[in-house]
This record gives C-alpha cells, sequence and structure tokens, in this order.
C-alpha cells in the first residue's frame, strides 16, 4: 500500500482507470478529450477554465496538469493567476453569499 | 543562469555517452517506457529510411555568445570547435552538385565563424532555392562588426530563422540570460528596417520557438497569431512565420531535466504523444547534418550526441549522394522528440 494520499507519478497512470471498467472510461476519456478541443470557446479558455475548477475542486492532479497545459498554451502566470482569483472569488464569494442567509435568521429571530 | 557549456564545466553529461546510457535507461530500461524501435514497429514505420534529400544543414561550429539553458548543442563562447576553411571548400563541392533545395546553416551562432561571410559569399553563387541562416539574434548587436549583418544577409538574399523564446522579456531572458529579450528586439528591428519579415516581403524572417521548460510546444498555428499580434502590438514588429520545435532531451536541456526532476514526466510526456503521422515527415528522413569538422550525421541532434550514418560514406570528403541515400536512420530513444504531437524539426511542425 502506498504511503502518500497523492503521488504525482499518479498522474501519468490516470488512463489505468479503463482496466478495471473499460466501457465507462473509454467514454469518460473521449468526453473528456471532445470536452477540451475548439469549440464556442477556445481551448485556451477552457483550459484557464479548468485551471481555475482545478483550484476550486483542490485536485493536485488537476493543477499539475493544467499549469503544464498553460504553459505548453503560451498562458503567462499572470493569466494563470488571476484565473485562480476568479475561482477564488467565487468561492469565497459562494460562501459570504449565505452571510444574507445568517442575517435572515438573525433577523427573524430577534426582535 | 551558468556563463560556460557543460564541456566547459566538465560535467558528466558533456559526454556523449553518458547521455546515451541515460536515454537507454531509468523508465526504457525497466520497460515503463517503449524504446523507440519498439515503437516504431508497433506503427509499422521501422527501420527510419531517408526519402529525396531536401535539406542540408552545416553546422560551422559550436562557439556561441549566448549560454541558453536549454541549448542541444551545449554551445557557448568557451567553444573552440570551428569548421576550417578547408572543410567549408569541401561543402561548397557538395552545395554544388547536391539536389537538395535548402542549404540551412547553424551552430553556436554561426556568424562567430571567421570564416563565415566568405562561405556564404560562395554558397549563395550555387543558386539554392532556399538559403538559410539560423541566427540567434543577439549576436547582430553583439559587437559593431556584426552590426550590418541584416544588409550582408538581405544582399545574399538569406533566408533569416531566429529563435525567440517568447514575445515576453521575462520568458525569454529566463531560458536566454538577461538583457537577450532588449538585444533580440533591437535586431528584429534592423532586419524589419531592410525589408526582412515585412508583409509581402521576398527577405523571408521566421521565428523559432521552443518551451522553456518541461513541457510540450502548443499548436504552431496559434502561437504564431500570439506571437505576431503581441510582437507587432508591443513592439511593431513583422515576422513572416513562427516554427515551433519541442526540445530534445540532450545535453544542456537533459541536465536541465534532470536536476529539476523532470526527466521521467518528460519522457513520458513524449512517448504518450507519439504520433505515426509526424514519423512519416521526421526530418532525418529528408535532411543530412554536417558538422563542423565534416562528420555526417542524420540530424543536428545525433551531431550532437556523436552518432554518425550508418553509411559507407561518413565524412564531406568522400560524399555521395546516392550512398547515402541507401542507409537506415540511427535512432535512440530523444527521437520521440521530433515525433511527439504534431512533430517538431528545425522547420517545425511536420504534421
Amino acid at each position: 500500500m502506498e504511503s502518500n494520499y497523492y503521488d504525482p507519478a499518479d498522474l501519468r497512470k490516470f488512463g489505468k482507470i479503463t482496466e478495471w471498467s473499460e466501457d465507462l472510461g473509454k467514454k469518460f476519456f473521449e468526453y473528456y478529450g471532445k470536452v477540451f478541443e475548439e469549440g464556442a470557446l477556445s481551448a485556451r479558455e477552457k483550459s484557464l477554465i479548468a485551471l481555475a475548477v482545478a483550484h476550486v475542486v483542490k485536485c493536485p492532479y488537476c493543477i499539475d496538469a493544467y499549469t503544464k497545459d498553460g504553459l505548453q498554451r503560451g498562458i503567462t502566470k499572470e493569466e494563470m493567476m488571476e484565473a485562480v482569483h476568479t475561482g477564488a472569488a467565487i468561492e469565497s464569494g459562494a460562501t459570504l453569499v449565505h452571510a444574507v442567509q445568517m442575517m435572515n435568521k438573525y433577523n427573524k429571530l430577534s426582535m | 543562469m551558468a556563463t560556460k557549456s557543460l564541456k566547459g564545466r566538465q560535467k558528466d553529461l558533456a559526454e556523449t555517452n553518458r547521455q546515451l546510457e541515460i536515454l537507454s535507461g531509468g523508465p526504457f530500461e525497466t520497460g515503463e517506457l517503449p524504446y523507440f524501435r519498439d515503437k516504431l514497429e508497433e506503427s509499422r514505420q521501422a527501420p527510419l529510411r531517408p526519402r529525396k534529400l531536401e535539406i542540408l544543414q552545416i553546422n560551422l561550429g559550436y562557439m556561441c555568445n549566448q549560454v541558453c539553458e536549454h541549448c542541444h548543442v551545449d554551445a557557448g563562447p568557451d567553444r573552440k570547435e570551428i569548421m576550417t576553411r578547408e572543410t567549408m571548400e569541401q561543402c561548397l563541392d557538395v552545395i554544388r552538385k547536391t539536389e537538395a533545395h535548402t542549404l540551412d546553416l547553424t551552430g553556436g551562432a554561426p556568424e562567430m565563424n571567421p570564416d563565415f561571410r566568405w562561405f556564404v559569399e560562395e554558397a549563395s553563387k550555387a543558386g539554392v532555392a532556399d538559403f538559410i541562416v539560423r541566427s540567434n539574434l543577439t549576436i547582430i548587436r553583439a559587437n559593431k562588426k556584426y552590426h550590418d549583418l541584416p544588409e550582408f544577409f538581405a544582399r545574399h538574399n538569406v533566408h533569416v530563422v531566429s529563435s525567440l523564446p517568447h514575445y515576453t522579456r521575462g520568458k525569454t531572458d529566463k531560458q536566454r540570460g538577461d538583457g537577450v529579450f532588449d538585444k533580440s528586439i533591437e535586431a528584429l528591428r534592423a532586419l524589419n528596417q531592410v525589408g526582412y519579415g515585412m508583409p509581402g516581403s521576398p527577405l523571408k524572417l521566421d521565428l523559432v520557438y521552443n518551451p522553456s521548460g518541461a513541457f510540450l510546444p502548443a499548436d504552431q498555428d496559434s502561437l504564431e497569431r500570439d506571437f505576431k499580434k503581441a510582437l507587432k502590438d508591443d513592439f511593431g514588429i513583422s515576422f513572416h512565420h513562427l516554427f515551433t520545435i519541442t526540445n530534445l532531451p540532450i545535453a544542456r536541456f537533459l541536465d536541465y531535466l534532470i536536476a529539476s526532476e523532470n526527466y521521467e514526466d518528460y519522457m513520458t510526456a513524449l512517448v504518450d504523444a507519439y504520433n505515426p503521422e509526424a514519423v512519416k515527415n521526421v526530418m532525418c528522413t529528408n535532411t543530412l547534418s554536417v558538422s563542423w569538422d565534416g562528420w555526417l550525421y542524420d540530424c543536428d541532434f545525433n551531431q550532437m550526441l556523436g552518432l554518425k550514418v550508418a553509411s559507407k560514406v561518413k565524412h564531406i570528403a568522400d560524399y555521395r549522394e546516392d550512398v547515402l541515400q541507401d542507409r537506415e536512420i540511427v535512432i535512440s530513444q530523444h527521437c520521440y522528440g521530433c515525433t511527439a504531437g504534431a512533430g517538431s524539426s528545425c522547420q517545425g511542425a511536420v504534421a
């Protein structure tokens, strides 16, 4: 058994999930590949969205993958950091907007 | 950043045998990754053999004014290997009779060879269709004696191909050294001024992009769009095409990969991106590489690994195109660099 929950080398083995469930694995990777193709959004824009989401869901594999993908696409570190801030802003906004619920409840309970 | 070549620093990896050992060891030895030959066999493309010769690439010497971190030549100011006029004469004999349509001069900084201008003048008389000089740009601004290179190139209708790792200062200087970006911009302006790279101009100026780190280049067309827009908007600079080149795991780039613990991931990325379509047009099938001392190689990378052509003819002095065409191309695991994704060659993507 591995002594760590996360091993950077495991990212290279991602494709192996197909071995234990071929049909679902293949369908997933096909879908995944399709999502990141050029479409109404450019592949570059999608890469930045993926990087932001990777941080929000706190996936170290995804952070490695999309930092590298961004570098490959010539995305600058400033653009990458702004993307992460966008994710962070939505995440903290999502926390803070619940404060309205707190305020509502507070007001309801208070005389 | 180092100011000397691996050779100058007497590093282990300056030895080509050590590099070849690494390229055949590690994940390839354990079977985690397939050898390049096995991969070629799997896609039924083994052995690699030359098609028609199109490009004769001549290395005028390993001396360079820069010590770029990724350099596959391990070039630098301390390298003394320089082509002599005698070897140049032998090359000229070949240039006059070859069927290749492209002559491609490289280095080091080829301009630092003391006989560079004489050689260009003589070679241009042979009338090759496309006469390339690979210039690192900063050499044009390095010393007064090089300031007129743009005019010199124009007089001989030389096609200038220059490296610029990024259109931002930070990324360029990190790979190539402090001040390289500003000097490169000055040199590009000087080239534009004599007509190089201008829309519709016959004076061709192309740029070469190679990633500044352990990752593969992006799509050539989209990077070309980004480079064109940024260089035009920010500096008023024009150029014709951008070639993307994958860094091959040899010499200083190999040293960097190992020191930064990126080697295995990088090799895995190259193997995963193996593309049989790129194999069909890989540059060793239409190019011959000549070293500063006249030896013949399947490509510039094999030259740097000391892997001479597998032919009875091994030296420019004995050159026979028909004999050379009948050979197998020498391969090792560095070849994955040219077959990954859209492929990579000195002329950019190939698939």
